[in-house]
């Protein structure tokens, strides 16, 4: 028998989760004043779930591990958040959202979970528009929508290029608004180290204030892990420096499984490295990709400048290979199309690591359409040009504006240069439908669960999962667990469980202390960031994986023998806290290479290159991994395979064909 | 792309923790390639600090895009360095010359007390947002989002106030450490918009009184805020700030 219980609500797709709503036991208001539930992160996951139970009035303990719960990873996203509003009147319904997202995640997310996240999105729009985020809008007030990567309606809604900014300020007032109230206790530049577990339920975690160094206990009836992805584990990708996988690897050694470890999403549109000393990557929003054409020179090699390679000798790929959805590819399929033009000696840039985005057309017809609005006759082709850098300035000036500031280049005059980079993660700890992980009393929400996204995640549908998850579905799910824990009193932190945790946690920041070795830890994030790229990145075969393996072994023996960590334990460390998380990746970075070698097959995001079509697109094995891998941590990186087989009732897998 | 490596002479404030006094200390480093970002040139240092058995520089940051708001240096006298509208970590290397020195210290305010090096407490700004920085609406509350329509132009006046990354840089720019144009910002989004419209009173009235509490100094419109915000938040939100504060103390009085 299998150790998964997805419990997936009995019924019919469309109404599972009303259904679920208006039968979950629920816990009375008196009750939910003796209960406490921490929430480690303050994401829109995090944040959005703490200010929610707190509104509910449970007693919650919120922490992250900057200096403000506003600056978590979530501010930096810029493109959008997807809803099924239909305000475009262009055909989109839940259905279609569902569908697409089942779809477009290449037949491997659950269909009850993206039902629901579905069906929910409209709420999120209200929500933030509520809570006065400053959405796009059209002339005539009402909200403004944009089609993103890989979708053919306009369902996504965005603030210029700084959606997860306003979303998350949505959120972070919400929480911030709580924390006035006395109802959320915020614990800012804590990191969470460890879950604390007794009876076999998580009731608490061992949390480091970064500031003293001091180890804390915190007693929870629940534990909601809301601490992002872990696409650092590449060194190099567009997460923030601090993303990090500690708090689900901890998770995850106390017996969370850990759900599709290799599924990563490389994002097309990202500035290319620009050398030895880079510390991050950073994205150029996918909603460039709506404006803006790639392409490479037909020519391999090609030495001349863009502006002067004629159109006739410019290749535009995406247009080429897949006329259908042309630029708009979702991104998995975009991004090997980079790598195989590159690959092929066609790249440009001085590292010919890299393919054009090109704005010109695109101003050139806002530019015409701007003459028309404004009643111009017979506008000069200047004219049009400055009209169009206007309309594109105001779409997406912000991102021109970094772009200009990193590379030093002018993208209104010159095509930008962009390559794939490690963006997002849809493997992590496994949950059931109600965001509970194989722990008992331990969720995860937002983009620290295997999610909603299957193997590959569509543009603008992680702010709305991790909202989702917060705003809408733990404050429900939540109660089907703790209705049956009202009698559980708080249990005070001398109890052994806290005093072992904390000793656990203490011995290993001692370990890594004592080293005193003779290289940094961001020499060992480095090297590990290389094998997984190279070898656990856009494409892999059977005998990369296994080399990976052998090399990741060989380099975290040598970071437990060679590390070095200058300063104290008890003070502010940044370098003690970065050696704690590369720890962690080292392990992380084994099963992720262990899924990708289980996986046979090709699907999203995860590339295996025996199994490709005839002309290079991915192949899916259904018969053979129509499944969720969760993997059962067995102490010392062993670790058993689960299977929790996806069945299809509505979305019929097919080959996914952009053509 | 022109390619030129720089050498340098980094005078860093060091400071071990809060109690502690502090001093600065110069560093040389050298082949700094000009498409280095500011930080990525720290991270060289840093990098050659541990290598020589020293502690590294203690510095704030997390995403590297300039959204965060976590980056906080005070360069050659500059809030987030020479760059117009740009964080520290957004700043690159080809804004210096070869040979150059370069002085770098934490904000500098009674609110920001240093904890290491670089590294400050912001949390006062929470604490402002926490008094009234929000519109009180629970979970579930929301009607259809286009049910509340917002013209283009007020839409757009509260978004260019909402893009405010909290850095504080306003504050350690400003002589009086005043914290105005930051709360400003968010009195401002709210004020503009239908939604914050019920607790436009005591939002302004509330956090005006929470930033005086966190010790932060008055305005006497110089402007330095404005000039190193690196989202260029008008100082217009000042006036408007002013604006509200007036109003809204007048209606108090007519309460009484
Ligand atoms: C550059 C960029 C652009 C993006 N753009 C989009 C977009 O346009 N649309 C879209 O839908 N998605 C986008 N994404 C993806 C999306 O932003 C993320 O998936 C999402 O914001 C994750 O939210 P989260 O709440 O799950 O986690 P995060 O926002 O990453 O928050 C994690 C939280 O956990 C805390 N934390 C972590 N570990 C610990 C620990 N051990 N102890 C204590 N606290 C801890 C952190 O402090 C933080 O508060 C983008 C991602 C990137 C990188
Ligand atoms: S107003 Fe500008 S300088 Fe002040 S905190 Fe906001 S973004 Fe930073
Ligand atoms: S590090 Fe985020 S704004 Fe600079």
């Amino acid at each position: 028998m299998s150790k998964l219980n997805s419990k997936i609500p009995e019924g019919p797709l469309e109404t599972k989760w009303t259904k679920y709503k208006s039968t979950v036991p629920l816990v009375n208001p008196a009750n939910k004043r003796s209960i406490e539930v921490i929430v480690v992160g303050s994401g829109l996951a995090g944040a959005s779930a703490a200010a929610s139970l707190a509104e509910l009035g449970y007693k919650v303990k919120c922490f992250c591990f900057q200096d403000s719960p506003r600056r978590a990873h979530s501010i930096a996203a810029q493109g959008g958040i997807n809803a099924a509003k239909n305000y475009q009147n262009d055909g989109d319904s839940v259905f279609r959202l569902f569908y697409d997202t089942v779809k477009g995640g290449d037949y491997r997310a659950r269909e009850a979970n993206v039902y629901r996240l579905a069906d929910v999105s409209a709420n999120i729009i209200d929500q933030c528009v509520a809570q006065g985020v400053p959405f796009a809008r059209e002339y005539g007030g009402y909200l403004s929508n944009r089609s993103f990567g890989g979708t053919q309606v306009q369902r996504t809604f965005y603030a210029a290029g700084q959606t997860g900014q306003q979303l998350l300020l949505g959120a972070y007032s919400a929480l911030e608004r709580q924390v006035g109230l006395g109802t959320v206790k915020m614990y800012s530049r804590h990191e969470m180290l460890e879950i604390v577990m007794i009876d076999g339920k998580a009731r608490g975690i061992i949390a480091r204030d970064l500031i003293s160094g001091k180890l804390e206990r915190h007693f929870g009836h629940a534990v909601l892990l809301c601490t992002g992805g872990y696409g650092n584990v590449f060194f190099l990708s567009t997460n923030a420096m601090g993303s990090n996988v500690t708090a689900a690897w901890k998770a995850h050694k106390q017996g969370a499984f850990f759900g599709n470890p290799c599924f990563t999403q490389i994002h097309p549109t990202c500035i290319p490295v620009s050398g030895d000393h880079q510390s991050k990557l950073t994205l150029m929003s996918e909603s460039l990709r709506n404006d803006g054409r790639i392409w490479v020179p037909k020519q391999k090699d090609d030495k001349r400048k863009a502006n002067e390679i004629p159109e006739e000798e410019r290749d535009y790929y995406l247009e080429r290979r897949y006329p259908a959805f042309g630029n708009l590819v979702p991104r998995d399929v975009a991004s090997r199309a980079a790598k195989e033009r590159c690959d092929a000696g066609y790249g440009v840039g001085t590292s010919k690591m890299a393919v054009y985005l090109d704005y010109a057309a695109a101003i050139e017809r806002y530019g015409n359409v701007q003459a028309n609005k404004l009643n111009l006759h017979n506008p000069s082709k200047e004219k049009i040009i400055e009209l169009g850098k206007e309309v594109v300035k105001e779409k997406y000036g912000n991102l021109f504006d970094m772009y200009a500031k990193i590379t030093g280049e002018n993208p209104y005059e010159t095509p930008m240069r962009i390559y794939p980079a490690v963006h997002y993660t849809m493997g992590g700890l496994w949950v059931d439908y109600e965001l509970m992980t194989t722990v008992p009393g331990l969720y995860a929400l937002g983009e620290a669960n295997f999610s909603d996204h299957g193997a590959n995640r569509l543009g603008a549908s992680a702010l709305m999962q991790g909202l989702a998850d917060g705003y809408f579905v733990i404050p429900y799910t939540i109660g089907s667990y703790l209705s049956q824990d009202i009698r559980t009193k708080a249990i005070p932190t001398d109890h052994e469980a806290f005093v072992s945790a904390e000793k656990k946690v203490q011995d290993q920041l001692d370990r890594l202390m004592n080293i005193k070795g003779t290289k940094s830890v961001d020499h060992f994030h480095k090297k590990l960031g290389k094998i997984m790229w190279d070898k656990c990145g856009m494409a892999r075969n059977e005998q990369g994986l296994k080399e990976a393996v052998a090399e990741i072994r060989t380099l975290r023996e040598e970071f437990w023998n060679d590390v070095r960590i200058p300063g104290l334990q008890n003070e502010f460390n940044l370098e003690l806290e970065k050696a704690g998380r590369v720890a962690d990746f080292l392990e992380l970075g084994e099963l992720m290479c262990m899924d990708a070698l289980n996986r046979k097959e090709s699907c999203g995001g995860h590339f295996r290159e025996e199994s490709q079509t005839e002309d290079g697109e991915a192949k899916r094995d259904d018969d053979n991994f129509a499944y969720v891998a969760a993997w059962e941590n067995k102490g010392n990186n062993n670790w058993e395979l689960h299977k929790e087989e996806l069945n299809f009732e509505i979305v019929h897998p097919s080959q996914r064909s952009y053509k | 792309m022109e390619h030129k490596n720089l050498n340098l002479t980094l005078k860093i404030w060091r400071q071990k923790n809060s109690k502690e006094a502090g001093n600065f200390v110069s560093y040389k480093v050298s082949d700094i390639s000009a498409d280095m970002s500011f930080l990525e040139m720290i991270d060289v240092l840093n990098e050659h600090l541990i290598n020589a058995g020293d502690e590294p520089v203690a510095f704030d940051h997390d995403c590297r895009e300039g959204i965060c708001g976590m980056c906080s240096m005070y360069i050659n006298g500059r809030a987030h360095g020479p760059w117009q509208g740009t964080t520290t970590c957004q700043l690159h290397m080809r804004a210096f010359n070869d040979g150059e020195t370069i002085t770098i210290e934490p904000w500098r305010a009674k609110g920001f007390p240093v904890i290491k090096d670089l590294t400050v407490d912001r949390t006062a700004f929470d604490r402002i947002i926490a008094s009234g920085g929000f519109v009180s609406v629970n979970t579930g509350n929301a009607k259809d989002a286009n049910n509340i329509p917002v013209p283009k132009d007020d839409a757009d006046k509260a978004f260019a106030a909402a893009a405010c990354i909290g850095c504080g840089a306003c504050v350690a720019a400003c002589k009086n450490a005043s914290a105005m144009l930051f709360v400003s910002a968010k009195v401002s989004q709210l004020a503009l918009l239908p939604q914050g419209q019920i607790e436009r009173e005591t939002r302004v009235l509330n956090m005006v009184s929470q930033m005086d509490a966190e010790g932060f100094g008055s305005c006497t419109n110089t402007g330095a805020c404005e000039a190193e915000c690196p989202k260029e938040i008008s100082i217009e939100n000042i006036a408007r700030l002013n604006r509200e504060y007036f109003m809204a103390n007048l209606k108090k009085k007519d309460y009484l």
